[in-house]
């Protein structure tokens, strides 16, 4: 087996894994080490060649491709190492060493003092929401699309139906109609859009593509290729009306029903997952239940904009970087954040409250649409931050920052609604 | 005319009411704030959007090259736009920010790169 020593190991060189590596360097780690599967760095972002990444960071409206060229360009300042077309097998805690493959070196050991977690997400397929019918050429998620025609150029369909409202169906709705097929509707659970506004306006509505709310897919009807799909109305409880599905002509099927962080490697190596988030559970280090290693973007939990992502990913590196140079120990109090009224889940699921002046941004996100409301964090009934919104949305990340001197137990957060 | 705008600026997204006849605006009405107000005015006499699309690259390692109009395009021109980037071919390398076809249709926009793409 090939050996290979360094001092941060991190797990994937997209976007999450980018930004870490960046910032472990600049902290002061000697040897930063990016693991990555792929034939180059950018991850998903590679293929995600329309606008609207960076208007937080860089305050531009950058492409995906611009966005992670960033990126790359600084992590080639600091001297960022990667070691490419590298699948990463199994993760040891313990030992703090990672076992991957490479068609370069093949079965390779990586020793490190600290490991980053960045093996983002991926997509939920046909077969993991169960939807009925045969089993035709013509079916692929969204994200599946996205890359044979963004990347590899090949039209995957003409005429094509995608189920789910979420940010990659609609932006594919509008690279589809670009490319010179028909999209002849979007289908969505919920009543309620599952991505953010402004791709509806831009990418349905520019183009005429109807978006049928409170509907789903029953049935996909074709032999060899798809003839077309069953679209129903859902009742109150989300079942389908039988009686009320109609045919709809199409090609091809796009399913942007949901991303599930990609955890694998967290689970096998035993650290603690949260069970609403599907990510491992971490403190405001992004650190997990093993000291050793950290976490941070869509790993952790799926994120809405990539710009969260870096900045939570710098934390992760910087104090991975700290953990690997002995500099991130002691003990600490540490008290849970608890979900409170119209709360899906927090981010960090913990935080080590002894910090003379720290800050922790909490990240979440609430079960239903609401508007008018106030979000709180407390800790019993002292409050600790809030801060007014006209409306909030699950598509759409809310956070609070709180200062760590002022917490003395659980952190819990409401969605309070206003009078 | 009366139009019903979705505001993009931020995630609020209201709908606001905008009354007119061409490109002049004679009533706003719904909007939050000045951001708004701009943006629906604007969106109201002339839409317009950012174009990404890709092009065929030879002589790389990948086979297309992503790009984008380095200015906002007007909507009604999108088609157009696409129509005269399907025929083109690069050759790397390309560095990003290169213009790939400049002023596009007429429009005073250049497509450009949005990645360095190195020679094979």
């Amino acid at each position: 087996m090939y050996n290979v020593n360094c001092d941060v190991a991190i797990i994937g060189g997209g976007p999450a894994g980018l930004a870490a590596a960046i910032a472990a360097k600049k902290e002061g780690a000697e040897k930063v080490l990016v693991l990555e599967r792929d034939n180059a760095p950018g991850g998903i972002l590679q293929q995600c060649i329309h606008p609207g990444f960076g208007l937080t960071r860089f305050k531009a409206e950058l492409t995906g491709p611009e966005y992670y060229g960033r990126f790359v360009d600084e992590a080639k300042e600091v001297g960022v190492e990667y070691m490419l077309d590298t699948m990463v097998l199994e993760v040891c805690n313990e030992t703090n060493e990672v076992v991957c493959t490479s068609s370069r070196y093949g079965l390779t050991c990586v020793k490190a003092k600290s490991i980053v977690l960045a093996m983002g997400c991926r997509e939920r397929t046909r077969a993991g929401i169960m939807v009925p019918g045969t089993r035709p050429a013509g079916v692929y998620t969204a994200g599946a699309a996205q890359r044979l025609v963004n990347r590899q150029n090949i039209m995957v369909g003409k005429k094509v139906v995608i189920l789910g409202s979420g940010d990659i169906g609609m932006i594919m709705a509008r690279r589809m109609t670009l490319e010179g097929a028909q999209v002849v509707m979007v289908v969505e659970l919920m009543d309620y859009l599952a991505g953010l506004t402004r791709n509806r306006v831009q990418c349905l509505d520019d183009f005429g593509i109807p978006l049928k709310l409170a509907h789903t897919i029953t049935r996909i009807e074709g032999n060899e290729r798809v003839t077309g799909v069953w679209v129903a109305p859902v009742d109150d409880k989300k079942q389908p009306i039988a009686d009320k599905a109609e045919f709809v002509e199409c090609d091809t099927v796009l399913f942007s029903v949901g991303l599930l962080p990609e955890n694998e490697l967290t689970r096998k190596a035993g650290i603690a997952i949260d069970p609403v988030t599907n990510g491992p559970a971490v403190n405001q280090y992004m650190q997990t239940s093993a000291p050793s290693v950290f976490a941070c973007g869509n790993v952790v939990h799926v994120n809405d904009l990539v710009d969260n992502v870096s900045e939570e990913s710098e934390r992760a590196g910087k104090y991975a970087a700290r953990y690997a140079m002995g500099k991130l120990d002691g003990e600490k109090k540490i008290v849970k954040c608890v979900t409170g009224r119209n709360v899906r889940y927090l981010c960090p699921q913990t935080i080590e409250a002894n910090e003379v002046d720290g800050k922790v941004t909490l990240y979440f996100r609430v079960l239903q649409p609401e508007e008018n409301v106030r979000l709180v964090a407390r800790c019993g009934d002292t409050q600790l931050a809030k801060c007014k919104e006209f409306r909030v949305n699950p598509g759409e990340m809310c956070h609070l920052t709180v200062a760590t001197k002022d917490i003395d137990g659980d952190v819990t957060v409401d969605v309070v609604k206003e009078d | 005319m009366k139009k019903e705008i979705i505001c993009t600026v931020c995630p609020r997204g209201c709908h606001i009411m905008v009354e007119g006849a061409g490109d002049t605006v004679s009533s706003v009405e719904g909007y939050a704030c000045k951001r708004g107000l701009e943006y629906a005015s604007a969106e109201f006499a002339h839409p317009v959007r950012i174009l990404t699309t890709t092009v065929k690259v030879t002589g790389a390692q990948e086979s297309l090259l992503p790009v984008r109009s380095n200015n906002p395009i007007p909507k009604e021109k999108l088609f157009e736009c696409m129509d005269v980037i399907r025929a083109i071919e690069v050759k790397a390398p390309v560095n990003c920010y290169d213009v790939i076809v400049a002023d596009i249709c007429g429009t005073g926009v250049n497509i450009v790169s949005t990645k360095t793409v190195e020679a094979e």
